[in-house]
């Protein structure tokens, strides 16, 4: 039998300190990265604005379309696919719907020897940007709820409910913080990327609890501190093969699915990792020291 | 019968099921472009039977448009205006010919228009985005309008500016414009003064298209008019003889010729140095009609063709690379009955498939994502269970007990952790646009299908194997 994990007994409880402390300083960067660079970078699916998506038929490099940009007073980010020859150019504010066409037609003229193919353009105007920003905050606020009331029905305690939550938020933010430390785009597959994040994070925190759940029934002799170590070291070895599983084909899709959902890979790529440790090293102490507050409080 | 063989009737039925509903996918994307086009024509069967290629994919133009409800006629109020303006922008893509548009309200004033695999998207936007008000109104003298230019010029202001925000002529310019006569520009070039009501709109219309003929052979657009519109029309010609009469397209002047005689059978033509293109684009929005109020295009995401080819492309590579290490690891790590975990693996991703088949779902590119991490995560049942059999054979159990134990063990976090899973892909569905939707069916699908392959397929597998047999070892 192959193993990567002999039965381990480490003491996760013991040492939550040192894991609570590792995972403030990840959410203390990422606090300070977003307030230097004033706020998220949303892309402009949310801000509103305009992307265009030029395929030339030879290279061409970045500072020639940057040129022409500024010749033509458009203020404009650029990002570029070297390989395919394919560049982006996105522009945030003050834009209207034609000005993509205009866009086309300024490159055509001032870089008649090569010519392009159009990938794709997008206009987004900032009412719609709006609406969607809302939309998400909703949909992750409600799923939250969702969360908390199957698991605390399910676990028959709301503390287990809020514990698997604060894992989802503590690994949602990160991820977002590692956006601002890239200052990549948080756009709409973006987005997505991290609900599906809440989703993967709180099926990984559930496994344990399930397990702890079972243990509490089976060893009534031991304490709340030796069932959640118990419990962590019991499911240990699958956490780490199911992240290793779904890590494996993240990477494919990173590598290898195309820069259209280039972000939302990298974005789950970072949470599955993430998600991992929180599972392990932040939900199940959480709960231990919430169970201890309480009962110290209560005597 | 027992349980068993009930088990794998069922398994049959659903693997069978599948390849079946899979089958016309397989065939379709094995036709040629030309043979697609002829059958979408033809209005085969087959079309309705397959996984649809989502915009992302095949190229093509989502819209959304949102109504100005604040230059609607004072009687219509908005929700039959969105549904009059839904109406007509339907008619107009039929004519310019699409396969399976979607058009749809969205919220309170917003209209969602989406036309995969569509050659020229700026032709289908300009067709879309056109309230196409037809008027004609009677021009003033040419005296009037050098007034009006002559101040201008004094002034140092354009003529399109003698206008304010709100559409009310500036101070310095109102005495010079007669009452019941405004300023409009014309298509071309120049000004023209005409009156502020039409004497004839295009809600008259019977018939528009395009021809080629005239003075130098360009195309115009002949119009027919009801029998009220000809009236009227025959009315307005006969008053007005020698003078010009404005042909007016959503406030611009297209032309504006002069009236020679009455005209009384209700045939006009609209001149206006069209292209053949413009022209019949023209006579489409004619013929269906006017939008009750001007539309904003308030978000349009174009793809073109090449960018979807390149996507589905990487697509299929990422999901077969990512099945082959995952496959490769399962087999690894846990031998034998890993064979049996990617058995169960491949036979979801067919039954994913071919359920999206069934409901004739669309493939976006989140979808193959979604696809893609339904793989990582659908092991997870089986990494589940197969740790508890290896915990239950190394406190001793026997391989038939221990496999027993691991599933009834492994259920309840199983079933716990897919449906928290459920829960947010839930909500991801209910928010989702388009693409993010495509990623939300096929997660929530992934997961369904993953708990009866991972469970219940896995497990008859080891039933069947050890039944009737004595086995010591298990390859795990």
């Amino acid at each position: 039998m192959l193993q990567f994990f002999k039965k381990t007994n480490f003491d996760f409880v013991g040492k939550r300190n040192i894991f609570f402390g590792i995972s403030g300083l990840l959410i203390l960067i990422s606090v300070v990265s977003i307030s230097f660079h004033k706020g998220l970078n949303y892309g402009i699916d949310f801000t509103g604005g305009t992307l265009v998506q030029l395929k030339f038929s030879r290279h061409i490099p970045l500072s020639d379309i940057r040129s022409v940009c500024s010749k033509n007073g458009i203020n404009c980010e650029l990002q570029d696919f070297p390989q395919q020859h394919s560049v982006i150019i996105r522009i945030k504010k003050g834009t209207d719907e034609g000005i993509a066409k205009k866009i086309q037609e300024i490159f055509k003229s001032a870089i008649p020897d090569n010519p392009f193919e159009l990938e794709r353009t997008e206009y987004v105007g900032p009412t719609i940007g709006k609406h969607l920003i809302n939309q998400a905050f909703f949909a992750l606020f409600w799923s939250f709820v969702g969360i908390i009331v199957y698991v605390a029905f399910r676990f028959r305690s709301g503390i287990w409910g809020f514990a698997g939550v604060i894992a989802i938020v503590h690994d949602v933010f990160i991820t977002v913080g590692l956006f601002s430390v890239l200052n990549r785009e948080i756009s709409i597959t973006v987005i997505a990327a991290l609900l599906t994040l809440a989703g993967y994070s709180i099926n990984d925190t559930i496994v344990i609890f399930d397990r702890l759940r079972e243990n509490i029934r089976l060893y009534r002799k031991e304490t709340l501190y030796q069932l959640i170590n118990r419990s962590v070291n019991e499911t240990l070895s699958r956490s780490i093969i199911t992240s290793l599983t779904v890590f494996l084909v993240l990477l494919s899709l990173f590598f290898l699915g195309g820069e259209v959902i280039h972000d939302f890979s990298l974005a789950l790529l970072f949470g599955v990792v993430i998600g991992s440790y929180s599972t392990i090293f932040v939900a199940a102490p959480i709960v231990y020291e919430w169970e201890i507050r309480k009962t110290a409080s209560s005597e | 019968m027992d349980s068993k063989k009930f088990k794998w009737i069922i398994f049959w039925a659903v693997l069978l099921g599948s390849v079946y509903f899979l089958w016309p996918t397989f065939l379709w994307y094995r036709l040629s472009p030309d043979e697609k086009l002829n059958s979408q024509k033809m209005k085969d069967k087959i079309v309705s039977k397959i996984l649809n290629l989502g915009l992302d994919l095949q190229g093509g133009i989502h819209l959304v448009l949102e109504i100005d409800a604040d230059k609607l006629e004072k009687d219509m109020n908005l929700q039959d205006a969105l549904n009059r303006a839904i109406e007509i922008i339907r008619n107009r893509i039929d004519q310019f010919g699409v396969s399976e548009p979607f058009i749809a309200k969205q919220g309170e004033k917003w209209i969602v228009v989406q036309l995969p695999g569509i050659k020229d998207p700026q032709a289908a936007i300009d067709l879309i985005g056109k309230t196409a008000l037809l008027e004609f109104r009677l021009v003033e003298n040419t005296a009037a309008i050098e007034k009006v230019a002559a101040k201008a010029r004094e002034l140092g202001v354009q003529l399109k500016d003698i206008y304010d925000e709100n559409h009310l002529v500036k101070k310095e310019f109102a005495e010079l414009i007669p009452k019941g006569y405004e300023v409009l520009p014309g298509k071309e070039e120049g000004y023209f003064l005409v009156t502020t009501t039409a004497q004839v709109t295009g809600a008259y219309l019977t018939d528009a298209k395009m021809k080629i003929g005239g003075e130098y052979n360009m195309p115009y657009v002949g119009i027919d008019f009801n029998k009220d519109g000809a009236k009227l029309f025959a009315a307005v010609t006969e008053a007005n003889i020698e003078k010009r009469l404005a042909i007016v397209l959503d406030g611009v002047v297209q032309s504006a010729p002069v009236i020679r005689s009455r005209i009384p059978d209700g045939h006009a033509i609209i001149e206006g140095n069209f292209t053949a293109e413009e022209a019949s684009g023209l006579a489409i929005v004619l013929r269906a009609g006017a939008l009750p109020a001007p539309v904003k295009i308030i978000e349009n995401r174009t793809i073109g063709p090449s960018l979807g080819r390149d996507s589905v492309n990487a697509g299929l590579i990422a999901c077969f690379v990512g099945l082959l290490l995952v496959v490769g690891f399962m087999f690894f790590y846990y031998k034998s009955s890993g064979l049996i975990a990617n058995l169960a693996l491949i036979l979801n991703i067919l039954v994913l498939l071919g359920l999206m088949s069934l409901f004739h779902a669309t493939l976006t590119l989140p979808g193959i994502a979604g696809i893609i991490l339904t793989i990582g995560m659908a092991v997870d049942a089986n990494v589940l269970i197969l740790e508890r059999m290896r915990e239950e054979l190394r406190s001793g159990k026997t391989v038939r007990v221990a496999v027993d134990l691991g599933y009834e063990k492994a259920f309840s976090a199983i079933v716990d952790s897919n449906l928290t899973t459920l829960i947010a892909a839930a909500f991801l569905f209910q928010f989702g646009t388009g693409p993010i939707k495509g990623f939300a069916v096929t997660l929530t699908l992934g997961i369904i299908t993953s708990m009866y392959t991972a469970i219940v397929v896995t497990h008859q597998i080891y039933d069947t194997w050890l039944s009737g047999r004595q086995v010591d070892r298990l390859s795990i």
